[in-house]
């Protein structure tokens, strides 16, 4: 049952990679990626109760710290850079 | 497994698809990130509940207790830092939008 369960979080994942593809601004596909390193943290989740390897939890806090860090950059980045109106 | 720990999964993977689909099909930036973090957030915080359950007391079960309120935090607030620098931007709002209320505050 649990293959079945990563298989969907797999193809809600592929959503995320379809909405990279089509956003229109570079703020939209930043969206899409901070979404999809939240759905990983669920895949490393359901990765541990599958095949009992301990040390990916390890891997699912590294991943939120990056993700947050990835995002911070990217939202200072916007806010100094201002269209002109 | 248990059968909490089941119903958290089932529970979490459905938050996760609500908000990816929300990802897709809404029309705006704003709606988009306002749909999508919370939604996903809340999901993935099911299953590592779901995770410390199965497990208990041990390294594991605490270390996913300790990413619950982490992920929490850093979501949110990269969330709120990202759409603040994305309005600062620039960006349109959709059509549909009724009221502007940062706009006001801001002037």
């Amino acid at each position: 049952m649990i293959d079945i369960l990563l298989y969907i979080l797999m193809g809600m994942s592929f959503l995320c990679f379809i909405r990279v593809l089509l956003g229109p601004t570079m703020a939209d596909r930043m969206v899409a990626i901070d979404i999809f390193g939240i759905l990983v943290v669920g895949i490393c989740a359901l990765l541990i109760l599958k095949t009992g390897r301990l040390f990916l939890i390890d891997v699912a806090i590294a991943w939120i710290m990056l993700s947050f860090i990835g995002t911070i950059a990217l939202g200072k980045y916007l806010t100094r850079n201002k269209l002109d109106e | 497994m248990n059968n909490i720990s089941v119903i958290l999964i089932i529970v979490g993977i459905a938050f996760d698809l609500f908000g990816c689909i929300g990802l897709l099909r809404l029309p705006d930036l704003y709606n988009r990130l306002q749909s999508a973090t919370k939604c996903v957030t809340l999901g993935t915080c099911s299953i590592l509940l779901a995770l410390f359950l199965h497990y208990g007391f041990t390294s594991v079960g605490v270390k996913a207790l300790i990413a619950i309120p982490l992920l929490f935090f850093a979501s949110t607030v990269g969330a709120h830092i990202l759409i603040r620098g994305a309005y600062k931007y620039g960006l349109k709002l959709t059509d549909k939008t009724v009221v502007d209320e940062y706009k006001e505050v801001d002037q």
